[in-house]
């Protein structure tokens, strides 16, 4: 073999391997993440720490559970998807059935979209902040889930855009040519036919809802108690793991932990039912 | 057979897609209970011409449309006109067939439920009815509330068909119907095409010469916007007037 | 109305015509009434869809607008150069400098993205240029994982890992003490927070190249790996870049996970084995004493409008390289 020939073949090979470790390197960090919250966590991990509150003060008290926090975290991420789908999906079939798809309105508001889903949730923290002063309300679960389901909308929104825009333009055209309105086309069979990955986009909200820790935190508040009423403040698992983990006191940070793989797992578990829920098409999409 | 009467025509119409003249000065009568089918080499104007006889042309953003469209003598871009009620006047076939996400059953019902509440049993009797029209009844009475995705392409555009007839259409509008379809297929719709004609009137764009020759009675031969020549089938392939005409009929452009 | 031309046909006259026409006859008595109702609501709707739509530029607008009125004290006493330049930080007499807290963040981000775009583009082109479909249907998924984990548990895995390596590893090798809590552990951790972003990124635009590229460049006889080089990665560098843009800027704004690990003290970090104090950690940690104090609300919403101007910048940036890729390529 001619010596430059060897040598790009060698360069070949060189290249192959850099991307190979860095492709392991991104896959080890993950496996990395969730050993170390899984072998921190297991351990902690009682019937008591999912079912009783925290005892004598969460950041100093020994005993209970973390079942604030859990019982927060699914009130809020409940109520935030809630108003993000309802928000979301009307903009996705705006952005896909209503506005013509050449025109300007289109762009802009995707930009939007895009922009937003950028902007740094702690900056969504503040602003809730400033709009709870104005409009007077105090932190709570209800301020938590205004906030959070800002936050989330722009995710919910785009993805469904995303979804709804896969749906073939002869679609549309058939049910106009039958004399549907855009309503009826939009809803009885645009997002019919977007039905499961409209499903993965609301499963993707409420994982971003539940693991937002910077948004909740002037928001929601924290406490011990599960909250009575939407006007209560409420415990969040991102805050749990975040107050916990720095105090003296072991058996917190034992609470902290165990907070820690419950929130993993509910993100593990949405995002595989998410992946699961797009490639098992619903029974009727075409 | 008694004389056609003229039920859609199109007078003076221009379609401009920016500063692109897409039609320009259309003039067509297309007759009643015959088939008419426009021909004419891809680009010509063929699609855009179908889509403004239902005015789906109103989705796309950016053409502007002059002249008139006279269905049963009314204008359907008159000021005021009623889209939807006109649609419903009209069936559309697509070049690919496109059943709705939604079970065979509800396709064909899809028209009647959004035009008006009925009793499930005339539902039911209705489908059975359209899907019987489309000759797709024998094929699907056992699996009618199975999704209409895992059909055949070519019973998919049957059933498009039926759905289509089941608003109760004066016109049957067909985008090159056949094109995604195998021989079998196309010679099924085809063979419906003859039979349907009887009934409504039907305007198909074709790019296939011999389907235009086996089910036309009426051609429309069109390029670049304009309607070179219309008439009687066999007039216009036997003894085209045009130049034009002649040389895409033997086959010199395409 | 639809049934004329059924009814007058003689030729048409079967059983099954007649029984045809009796069914269209029912749809022929529902009135203009339900027609009217369909309309309505279909105009009622169309205002609904709209006005949820123009409310996200809307609330773009309702962000920056809320946090610079609640800046503006700040800013109407003290200079805005000074403010940026200045690192004198005490709330209490009323000195806002931010020097420190930019320094602070620019610092961690850098970090964190030159160790992430390695990674993160490497592999992106691996995934999408060289990588076998097993691979990519075990890779697409752990990145969606990857992305779809929470902050606050990539700040406790630096906490449990990242922390005691800087402090019994990486710091004691360069000759220096040091807590763990540091500038450089906070870009550790960041980096791999953000190099799913810029691998997912970066294998959706390299998969943008046409094939009919990838094909003339192997015709001429170069290997796989140069047809990536001087081919595919020359056409997608524009998104590349993008997508490190994009990288940049979700890093730069995060909060919590830096927040656990960086350390928090005001001071410029000379080095990154120093601890140092971000913009979001600096919100986040003192929300609960800013009304107490006063200006400090009004220094932290400046903290904030600031992140939101740099971010919503580095964004609008990579968002249109990335469009002016799409439009190219279609």
């Amino acid at each position: 073999m001619e010596k430059s020939t060897r040598n790009r073949l060698l360069q070949e090979q060189a290249a192959l391997w850099m991307m190979r470790s860095a492709a392991f390197v991104v896959f080890a960090s993950l496996v990395a993440i969730i050993l170390t919250i899984v072998v921190k966590g297991w351990s902690s991990l009682s019937w008591e720490m999912l079912t009783s509150t925290p005892q004598g003060g969460y950041y100093l008290g020994k005993g209970g559970g973390i079942l604030n926090a859990i019982a927060g975290s699914v009130y809020l991420a409940l109520g935030s998807t809630v108003l993000a789908t309802g928000i979301g999906l009307p903009i996705a079939l705006y952005l896909n059935v209503y506005a013509s798809p050449s025109g300007r309105s289109v762009g802009m508001i995707r930009t939007a979209l895009d922009v937003l889903f950028g902007v740094p949730s702690i900056v969504y923290g503040s602003f809730g902040f400033v709009l709870m002063l104005w409009v007077g309300i105090k932190v709570s679960l209800f301020a938590g889930i205004i906030v959070v389901g800002l936050l989330v909308v722009p995710i919910v929104a785009r993805t469904m855009d995303e979804v709804l825009r896969s749906v073939r333009p002869e679609m549309k055209d058939a049910a106009f040519a039958m004399g549907a309105t855009r309503w009826e086309t939009a809803w009885k069979v645009v997002a019919r036919q977007g039905l499961p990955g409209l499903g993965t986009a609301l499963l993707m909200g409420f994982g971003r809802a539940i693991g937002d820790a910077a948004s909740v935190m002037f928001t929601t508040g924290f406490t011990d108690h599960v909250p009575g009423s939407i006007m209560d403040p409420a415990a969040t698992l991102p805050l749990a793991i975040f107050f916990q983990l720095s105090s003296p006191v072991p058996e917190v940070r034992e609470r902290a932990y165990a907070a820690a793989l419950v929130l993993t797992m509910i993100i593990l578990i949405l995002s595989i039912f998410g992946r699961l829920l797009v490639k098992r098409s619903s029974k009727h999409t075409i | 057979m008694h004389t056609p009467r003229t039920t859609l025509s199109v007078r003076g119409l221009h379609v401009n897609y920016g500063d692109h003249a897409v039609l320009k000065d259309v003039n067509v009568d297309f007759p009643d209970r015959r088939l008419t089918a426009i021909i004419g080499p891809s680009g010509c104007g063929k699609t855009t011409l179908l889509r403004t006889l239902n005015r789906l042309i109103d989705n796309t953003e950016g053409t502007r449309i002059t002249g008139e469209v006279l269905l049963d003598g009314q204008d359907i871009y008159a000021r005021g006109a009623d889209v939807t009620g006109l649609r419903r006047k009209m069936g559309l076939l697509s070049q690919r067939p496109t059943p709705l996400p939604m079970s065979i059953f509800d396709n064909v019902a899809f028209g009647m439920r959004i035009h008006g509440e009925r009793p499930k049993q005339q539902i039911a009797e209705r489908v059975e009815y359209f899907l019987r029209h489309a000759s797709l009844w024998e094929e699907v009475k056992e699996r009618l509330h199975q999704p209409a995705g895992g059909l055949s392409i070519g019973q998919q555009q049957r059933l498009c068909l039926a759905r289509g007839l089941a608003v109760g259409p004066e016109v049957i509008l067909g985008d090159e119907p056949t094109s995604a379809l195998d021989p079998i297929s196309t010679r099924h719709i085809e063979d419906k095409f003859t039979e349907l004609k009887e009934r409504y009137a039907i305007i198909i764009v074709t790019h296939v010469l011999r389907q235009a020759r086996r089910l036309a009675d009426h051609v429309v031969f069109m390029y670049l916007g304009e309607v070179v020549e219309q008439g009687p089938a066999e007039q216009l392939f036997n003894d085209p007037q045009h130049e034009l005409t002649r040389a895409y009929i033997s086959g010199s452009i395409s | 109305m639809g049934n004329r031309i059924f009814l007058s046909d003689p030729t048409a006259c079967t059983a099954e015509v007649v029984a045809g026409a009796r069914l269209l006859a029912v749809a022929d008595r529902v009135g203009p009434d339900r027609a009217w109702r369909r309309a309505a609501m279909d105009n009622l709707m169309r205002v609904v869809v709209a006005m949820f739509a123009w409310c996200m530029p809307l609330l773009l607008l309702a962000i920056a607008i809320g946090l610079a009125v609640k800046a503006m004290p700040l800013i109407s006493t003290t200079p805005l150069m000074d403010l940026l330049t200045s690192s004198e930080w005490r709330p209490l007499k009323g000195e806002f400098g931010f020097l420190a807290f930019i320094v602070g963040t620019v610092e961690v981000t850098l970090i964190a993205v030159l160790l992430a775009v390695p990674f993160g583009v490497l592999s992106g082109i691996y995934l999408s240029e060289h990588s076998n479909t097993a691979t990519k249907r075990l890779a697409v998924p752990v990145l969606d994982m990857l992305g779809a984990i929470p902050s606050v548990i990539f700040g406790i895995w630096g906490v449990v890992l990242i922390v005691p390596l800087v402090r019994n590893g990486i710091a004691p090798f360069f000759g220096v003490a040091s807590t763990g809590y540091t500038v450089l552990t906070g870009g550790l951790v960041l980096s791999v927070m953000v190099f799913p972003l810029i691998t997912q990124v970066v294998h959706e635009v390299v998969r943008t190249v046409p094939n009919g590229l990838r094909d003339a460049g192997l015709a001429l006889g170069a290997t796989n790996w140069e047809t990536t080089r001087k081919v595919v990665v020359r056409k997608a560098l524009p998104g590349i870049w993008a997508a490190c843009i994009l990288g940049f800027s979700r890093a730069f704004g995060e909060t919590i996970a830096v927040l656990m690990v960086v350390g928090n003290v005001v001071q410029i970090p000379w080095n990154p084995l120093q601890a140092g104090y971000p913009i979001p950690a600096l919100i986040a940690n003192n929300y609960g004493e800013m009304m107490s104090i006063p200006m400090y609300d009004s220094a932290l919403m400046f903290a904030a409008l600031l992140l939101l101007a740099i971010v919503l910048a580095f964004n609008l940036y990579a968002r249109r390289v990335l469009k002016r890729m799409e439009i190219r390529a279609n």
